[in-house]
């Protein structure tokens, strides 16, 4: 009977998208490995043919650390034929949380960057200026320029295949977006007298420019209201 | 204590030695007391385009390695009482003088001059930072060619992380009409709103800048040439001064002005 009076630290439910595991956030760790251990080596888990089942971990306002995230992951996947997907807490540290920030926030700058300055930022760059020929913007997220665009601008830097560049002025030398790249045409071509914006099209393959009214619809996320 | 004004483009033959010359010269001949500095050490130039090579004594770099007083150094103008120049070494490199020697030297000028002008050498190395080391202003001349352009932006960059110097002030030089008006060449406004920074002057591409250098005799001097009036003119926005800019366009005969006087386009 001493089983009955203990406290349930982990509850287990069956969904659809697999197994959902509840862990309790105020128990110490040891106690919460202890548990998953046992409930998964008795009845609960049913050996499927092969077929890992999709575990999703809900640890509520518990802080895992590295190395005891890989401890919970390696205890559910030797146990039985379970794959963890996502491990989900309410709580990030503070550089977690701070990086997060910097990667969403919109940076604004006054300035022209001439030949050969480079402008860095993580997050999106608001650029009050513009960009000269030789000159290179580069962030994270989206770019928008409010003056003319004659260098080089680098959305996505780090991989964001969804981020935009949008200038006042489009006559940019290259354009960058994550891993593409598109460069001016060899002659020269009169310009729009409008501002326009580049973003990477549907087929994913190539940047496309066109006018800035488009992203309303491509890009919804921009809009952060 | 006066102003120094460094004068630098970043690509060379662009005629920052040539402007140097002729702004001092104009600036001597409104009578202010005026220092050319040249610091193109081992390709120095400004002595041969003010005609003061054979009177060199010493140099830039005697006086930073204490072989002699500074007021030695200086080579008075022939024509000018108020002008003075202090010429480079030909001898050594740029890296004979540092950056604080230099400041040393142009804080000392300051004090007896209204005017020091610094010719830049061309280059943003060793040459470029000495250059800019002591200077409170500073001029950027470009041609209207693509190229140097680009360079007159870099050097702009830089200037403005200089935290001593003023906003850089441009000159456009050598602009040559018949080609700005095929569109075969950057136009002025075209210039400025790329480099968006103030116009001090422009001059235009004249045969005579070149006879008249190779003479030792600054076109500033002939007041009967276009571009002697138009160095004169930027001499006299530093003084101060609000001069329209000179018209480039060639004048056609009394018969074209009496059509325009009239509004008649020819």
């Amino acid at each position: 009977m001493a089983m009955a009076q203990k406290q349930h630290y982990v509850v287990i439910k069956g969904t659809k998208e697999g197994l959902n595991l509840v862990l309790d956030d105020t128990c110490s760790f040891q106690d919460l490995l202890g548990e998953i251990k046992e409930k998964l080596s008795t009845q609960h888990v049913k050996n499927t043919d092969g077929q890992s089942i999709t575990v999703h971990l809900k640890i509520g306002n518990r802080y895992l650390t590295e190395s005891q995230e890989k401890q919970i992951r390696s205890l559910i996947q030797n146990n039985k034929s379970l794959a963890v997907e996502t491990i989900e807490s309410n709580v990030i540290t503070k550089k977690q949380a701070d990086e997060e920030r910097k990667n969403t926030q919109i940076v604004s700058v006054s300035k022209i960057i001439r030949s050969g300055q480079v402008l860095e930022i993580q997050g999106d760059l608001l650029l009050v200026g513009d960009v000269n020929p030789g000159g290179t913007v580069k962030a994270t997220g989206n770019i928008f320029i409010m003056g003319s665009l004659k260098g080089i601008a680098h959305a996505g830097a780090n991989g964001n295949r969804d981020a935009v560049v949008s200038a006042s002025v489009m006559e940019p030398s290259q354009l960058r977006i994550a891993d593409l790249v598109r460069r001016a045409p060899d002659q020269q071509v009169s310009h729009k007298e409008e501002t326009e914006c580049a973003f990477i099209g549907e087929n994913q393959e190539e940047i496309v420019v066109d006018r800035v009214q488009v992203l309303t619809k491509i890009r919804p996320n921009l809009t952060r209201l | 204590m006066g102003d120094a004004i460094v004068i630098t483009s970043g690509k060379g033959g662009v005629g920052k030695t040539t402007t140097t010359a002729n702004i001092g010269t104009a600036l001597a001949l409104s009578g202010k007391k005026v220092c050319l500095v040249d610091t193109d050490i081992g390709l120095r130039n400004l002595d041969v385009v003010m005609g003061l090579e054979n009177r060199i004594i010493y140099d830039l770099v005697d006086v930073v390695e204490g072989r002699c007083r500074l007021n030695q150094a200086l080579i008075k103008d022939k024509r000018f009482e108020c002008l003075f120049l202090l010429p480079a070494a030909q001898t050594k490199d740029k890296s004979a003088v540092q950056p604080d020697q230099m400041k040393k030297i142009i804080t000392e000028l300051k004090q007896d001059y209204d005017y020091v002008l610094i010719d830049c050498p061309a280059g943003i190395e060793q040459g470029f930072k000495n250059a800019v080391a002591g200077a409170d202003k500073s001029i950027v001349v470009t041609t209207p060619e693509t190229s140097s352009v680009r360079d007159a932006d870099r050097i702009i960059g830089l200037l403005e992380q200089e935290e001593s110097i003023e906003s850089p002030k441009l000159i456009v030089n050598r602009i040559r009409n018949h080609m700005v008006q095929n569109g075969e060449m950057l136009d002025v406004d075209e210039i400025v709103s790329i480099l968006a920074i103030d116009l001090l002057g422009i001059v235009g591409d004249d045969d005579n800048v070149i006879r008249a250098s190779n003479k030792g005799e600054p076109i500033a001097l002939d007041p009967s040439t276009k571009s002697s009036i138009a160095y004169r003119n930027i001499a006299r926005r530093i003084l101060g001064e609000s001069v329209p800019l000179l018209s480039l366009q060639e004048d056609r005969g009394v018969f074209s002005k009496v059509k325009k006087f009239f509004g008649i386009r020819s």
